[in-house]
């Protein structure tokens, strides 16, 4: 099955928790924000929050910035 | 001589300088810049994690936490929409309730779009956000995003990466006469003069990245920008002399050889 992560198709072998597509992903949740479907998932929930068909996945983290704009790099 | 302390929402900072984490040659060189500069908090941007290389090296790991303050921006948000969403996905990362909000109107400029701006720190205000908004150097905008609840107002010296120094002094001037909260001027330092200038006319400190990250030795700009602001905040504390258009002999007139 297919999922929208971060933008771009992503494919699932089956419905997973948020915690497990992190572990996945070799992703250190601590360090990261995940908003499912469009709703910003509070630490806590990452293991009860399931993943499924056609969702959509943000996963963002802290990157460097300033007074500088990113956009378009 | 003493001064009073750099207070944002109830927090304390000894340095007065923030700078950004962006653009630097590598991560090493923006810790040991950092460093160098003094400075007690720093801002950082939110950005989707990079799925397929998952190799690169974090960037949290080369921020000391124990001793810098980390403020998440909204750098890069056109609408009202996505500055609040970005401000609570920072949230959610890194558990504090300060977001740095910029709400950008103009691509070229970078200018701030101030009605968003004003909307977006009414909202996130009433969240429970400690807002710091980046606005133009406009006094009537300032005093109502004051009224609306910001921490600090962040009004700007010139265009974000322009290097250009403070274009509107006396705008800058009459800000801080304003306020009644903390004023941060950010963007627009290009050297330690600029800097020096913005900590004279009374601002409560000073927020840069691309001076420091994109001079040729960062390490040694971001020490003359400590410098720079402990300089300016003196000077300014110390007050100045009035300006005068003439001369005026420093050395006695009396007991010259010859008169």
């Amino acid at each position: 099955m297919r999922i929208t992560l971060n933008g771009e198709p992503f494919d699932i072998d089956e419905p997973l928790s948020v915690t497990d597509l992190l572990n996945r992903l070799a992703i250190d949740p601590r360090r990261v924000a995940v908003e499912h479907n469009l709703s910003i998932l509070k630490r806590h929930a990452f293991e009860a929050t399931i993943v499924r068909e056609g969702d959509r996945v943000e996963i963002v983290n802290f990157v460097g910035g300033g007074e500088r704009r990113l956009r378009g790099r | 001589m003493t001064d009073t302390p750099f207070v944002i929402a109830g927090r304390t900072f000894q340095s007065r300088l923030i700078v950004g984490t962006g653009k630097y040659p590598s991560f090493p060189v923006m810790a040991q810049a950092h460093a160098a500069s003094g400075t007690e908090m720093v801002t950082v941007a939110v950005r989707r994690v990079n799925i397929s290389d998952r190799s690169r090296e974090s960037l949290l790991d080369y921020i000391d936490t124990s001793r810098i303050f980390i403020l998440p921006n909204t750098a890069g948000c056109y609408t009202v929409d996505d500055a609040v969403r970005t401000a609570h996905l920072a949230h959610e990362a890194g558990l504090s309730n300060w977001v740095k909000l910029e709400v950008i109107g103009d691509e070229r400029t970078l200018f701030p779009d101030n009605e968003a701006l004003l909307a977006a720190t009414r909202i996130l205000v009433n969240d429970g956000f400690v807002v710091l908004p980046y606005t133009n150097d406009d006094p009537v905008v300032c005093r109502k995003l004051e009224d609306a609840g910001a921490a600090a107002v962040m009004p700007l010296g010139a265009p974000i990466g322009s290097g250009l120094g403070i274009q509107n002094v006396n705008n800058m001037r009459i800000i801080r006469e304003f306020a009644r909260v903390p004023v941060i001027v950010d963007a627009g330092v290009g050297t330690a003069s600029d800097a020096s200038l913005a900590m004279e006319l009374g601002a409560d400190g000073v927020l840069m990245n691309t001076a420091i990250a994109g001079a040729q030795d960062p390490v040694a700009m971001a020490e003359a920008m400590k410098h720079a602001v402990i300089a300016g905040r003196l000077a300014h504390l110390a007050g100045r002399i009035p300006r005068k258009m003439y001369a005026t002999a420093s050395s006695p007139i009396e007991g010259m050889v010859g008169r």
